[in-house]
């Protein structure tokens, strides 16, 4: 019966041996579970790639790649189709997969020696953990043999590195988030976007006033409720708040910015900064954008797929120029730069360790030359800004110049640039500051409950 | 009835049984895909191991941090809530409506098509489409302008766990109703003639007749139900993921949860271990509460 199977098969289940061999065989229980469970209670398993090209390499002859489905996808397919028709004696092949799906893939594929040569990645803890378990190489080297070092923006390259050496090389576009907001709605009410927290605070009475809401967020999805934390801890107590608490470092939640922080969402919660029923609201048909360009919400923070969004939605609201963009506002006294950003840097290319030494030296070649014209320019076709320095008139022939430059002129000169913290915490703490924020929005726990929960998963 | 009877079953079970190594294909499925990882289960929830590094044997701490820690316990009750209230919802639901469909009529097979219908779809896609539907500014409440739909359905921790309730009734009614259906149309017409006769109405035959009739039916139905909420899982985790806060993050998408978005696989077996055997101790006392064990005919002296 279908209840039974689902019931059993989520039970990741392995036997507990100690060798390496014994670990593979348990690595693939897990899997076997795993899929199971994935087929027999319907969530959405890995996306074969449509233009299959080629069968999921073994460890050994060509190199292989996973390859995220979504908006990058034919930036990455057309680059290792390139590679490969001129390199036929170092193939590259690759399989595609969708978000969720990779994401629970790669770990028992990484633990079981199975993992493909060019792995996916975000960076923060997740790299951390695999550069820890030796799962990926050192790919430092590549900065003198290659021109990557001059190419690639040095605030990105950053976050590819652990310990100072680099294990991530940057391939997708640069994901800041940054303050959107609705132009009519501002000039209606008489209103200016707020360059600060005190300023905004004033101009959300005047919004709930006329009507409208002040904020934008599809809080059903936990994530989107990170920057409002990440940005208000970045500007009153600078970067090193977070950072410490990636580290590790004991009783890192009790620093007084965090709990400064967290008073001051309740605050903007309690005022009716937040749509209605926002806890409700999902991310999956773009509601949250749509409620900013119809005109029910004054303000979102977002990511680029904001703008895509708002622009697909609605195209003419973008043609005619009414929606802004501003970085969000600043803090009196705060000790953080107004022009740190947080978002996701970007996404990286590792190597495996489990790769053979052809294929990882494939990987390398092919990464050592991958940011060539033609990939930044499909990946400004994606709608965003390739991790690279660019002169601008590649940004100019866009047909939202105004934006990227913008959004360019953010990123080059953002002094921090804060991974979205779910990737960036270790996992224990990540997944538990997603459901101790949700509960700070919703006013069900007090930010000393807070702190005291994120405290006690130090060290997990 | 006379007691001829138990020597005829036994003659009967010996001539008409099936060879024994037909059962072998479904004993190595079985065997491969939950006996083998519930072992598996066991052994790992005496260690530690993140799904990459080494395993390491740590003895009863995994149990003893699972133990004490009050999303164990709160995961527990929420499931044991969620088992409760899905069942009195969904058994008079689904019996009502196997018995009306069990009827001939033609305008009852059509209902029943439009009622069998949640069936065909996938628990994601069902998923998806509530949560779209509930949206509070674009959903069904304001496409209908009806007001009392514009609620805080996914977003109240109170409420949505009576939401998945809902649900997850929707999904799974039809499967019941449909056995109920069976059920009900395996009852001799003899009994309702003979009721007719006697001048019972619609209700006494409804009370006297057809429940006790589908006796075992309703015992299969619901320990299906209960265990199976029990283990409930994938609306729920692309519903809600387990909240807001951890409103909706029950037994089964906590353990699941612990082990793949935190990759502490020693915690997450040692749930999975609980899990099975609540669901294992709850099958057999309703197994053996029910007499369903026994399998005594409703048929007899017919």
């Amino acid at each position: 019966m279908y209840f039974e199977v689902c019931g059993v098969g989520t039970k990741e289940n392995t036997l507990a041996l100690r060798s390496k061999i014994d670990r593979r065989v348990a690595v693939l229980a897990v899997a076997v579970a795993t899929a199971v469970a994935l087929t027999s209670c319907g969530t959405p398993g890995p996306v074969q790639s449509p233009d299959g090209e080629g069968a999921p390499a073994a460890n050994t002859g060509s190199a292989s790649a996973w390859v995220m489905s979504g908006t990058a996808e034919e930036a990455f397919n057309a680059s290792f189709a390139r590679w490969n028709d001129a390199h036929p004696d170092e193939l590259i092949s690759t399989e595609t997969f969708a978000n969720d799906a990779y994401k629970q893939k790669i770990r028992p594929a990484i633990g079981a020696g199975e993992a493909p040569t060019l792995i996916y990645g975000w960076g923060g803890a997740t790299l951390a953990d695999y550069v820890a378990t030796d799962s990926v190489i050192d790919l430092s080297d590549l900065l003198d043999t290659t021109a990557l070092g001059e190419d690639l923006l040095p605030a990105v390259l950053q976050s590819g590195e652990v310990d100072g050496k680099l294990y991530g090389i940057p391939n997708n576009i640069v994901k800041p988030v940054v303050l959107y907001y609705n132009k009519d709605v501002f000039n209606d009410v008489g209103l200016d976007v707020p360059e600060s927290w005190n300023e905004l605070m004033a101009i959300v009475p005047k919004l709930v006033d006329a009507g409208v809401a002040p904020f934008s967020v599809a809080g059903q999805a936990q994530w989107t409720l990170l920057p409002y934390f990440a940005y208000l801890v970045d500007r009153i107590g600078g970067p090193d708040v977070i950072a410490s608490a990636a580290e590790g470092t004991p009783d890192a939640w009790s620093d007084p910015a965090v709990t400064e922080a967290l008073v001051k969402i309740q605050e903007l919660v309690d005022a009716g900064g937040f749509v209605n029923g926002f806890a409700s609201i999902s991310t999956d048909g773009g509601a949250d954008a749509a409620l900013l360009y119809s005109g029910k919400a004054a303000m979102m923070l977002g990511l680029p797929a904001t703008y895509d969004n708002v622009k697909t939605g609605m195209p003419e609201f973008v043609e005619e120029g009414n929606l802004g963009w501003a970085p969000f506002p600043a803090v009196d006294g705060g000790k953080g730069d107004p022009a740190n950003l947080t978002g996701n840097p970007t996404n990286f290319w590792s190597v495996s360790a489990d790769a053979t030494p052809e294929q990882q030296q494939a990987a390398k070649d092919y990464l050592g030359q991958m940011m060539d014209d033609g990939y930044v320019e499909d990946l400004i076709a994606t709608g965003g800004i390739p991790p690279v320095n660019m002169s601008e008139d590649k940004l100019a022939a866009s047909d939202d110049a105004d934006y990227f430059q913008a959004m360019y002129e953010m990123i080059d000169s953002a002094p921090s640039f804060q991974l979205s913290l779910d990737q960036a915490l270790p996992p224990v703490a990540g997944q538990e500051l997603l459901i101790q924020l949700q509960q700070i929005f919703l006013n069900q726990i007090t930010p000393a409950e807070f702190v005291d929960a994120m405290n006690e998963t130090i060290g997990k | 009835m006379p007691s001829p009877s138990v020597p005829r079953a036994v003659v009967r079970r010996r001539r008409t049984g099936p060879h024994p190594i037909l059962l072998l294909p479904a004993i190595a499925f079985f065997v491969f895909f939950a006996i083998i990882p519930l072992f598996g289960a066991v052994a790992l929830s005496f260690t530690q191991w993140d799904g990459i590094g080494p395993v390491s044997f740590v003895g009863l701490d995994s149990w003893k941090t699972v133990l004490s820690d009050t999303q164990t316990w709160h995961g527990l009750r929420l499931s044991l809530l969620l088992m409760v209230v899905s069942w009195v919802v969904q058994m008079p639901l689904s019996l009502l409506l196997g018995v009306f469909i069990a009827g001939n009529q033609k305008y009852r097979a059509v209902l029943s098509a439009v009622y069998l219908l949640p069936m065909l779809l996938s628990s994601a896609a069902i998923a998806i489409a509530f949560k779209n539907l509930l949206d509070p500014n674009f959903g069904i409440g304001s496409a209908l302008h009806l007001p009392i739909l514009v609620q805080d359905w996914l977003g109240n921790p109170r409420l949505v766990i009576y939401v998945v309730v809902f649900i997850i009734a929707w999904q799974f009614v039809p499967f019941h109703t449909l056995l109920y259906q069976a059920g009900a149309r395996g009852i001799p017409v003899q009994l309702y003639e003979a009721a007719t006769i006697d001048g019972a109405g619609t209700l006494q035959q409804f009370f006297h007749i057809t429940l006790p009739q589908l006796r075992n039916t309703i015992v299969t139905s619901s320990t299906l139900m209960l265990t199976g909420s029990l283990t409930y899982f994938d609306v729920v985790y692309v519903l809600t993921a387990g909240g807001p806060g951890n409103a909706t993050r029950l037994l089964p998408l906590d353990m699941y949860l612990t082990g793949f978005q935190t990759n502490q696989m020693g915690l997450a077996s040692v749930l999975a271990v609980i899990l099975v055997v609540i669901g294992l101790a709850l099958a057999f006392v309703l197994t053996r509460a029910s007499g369903f064990a026994k399998m005594n005919s409703d048929q007899e002296g017919l």
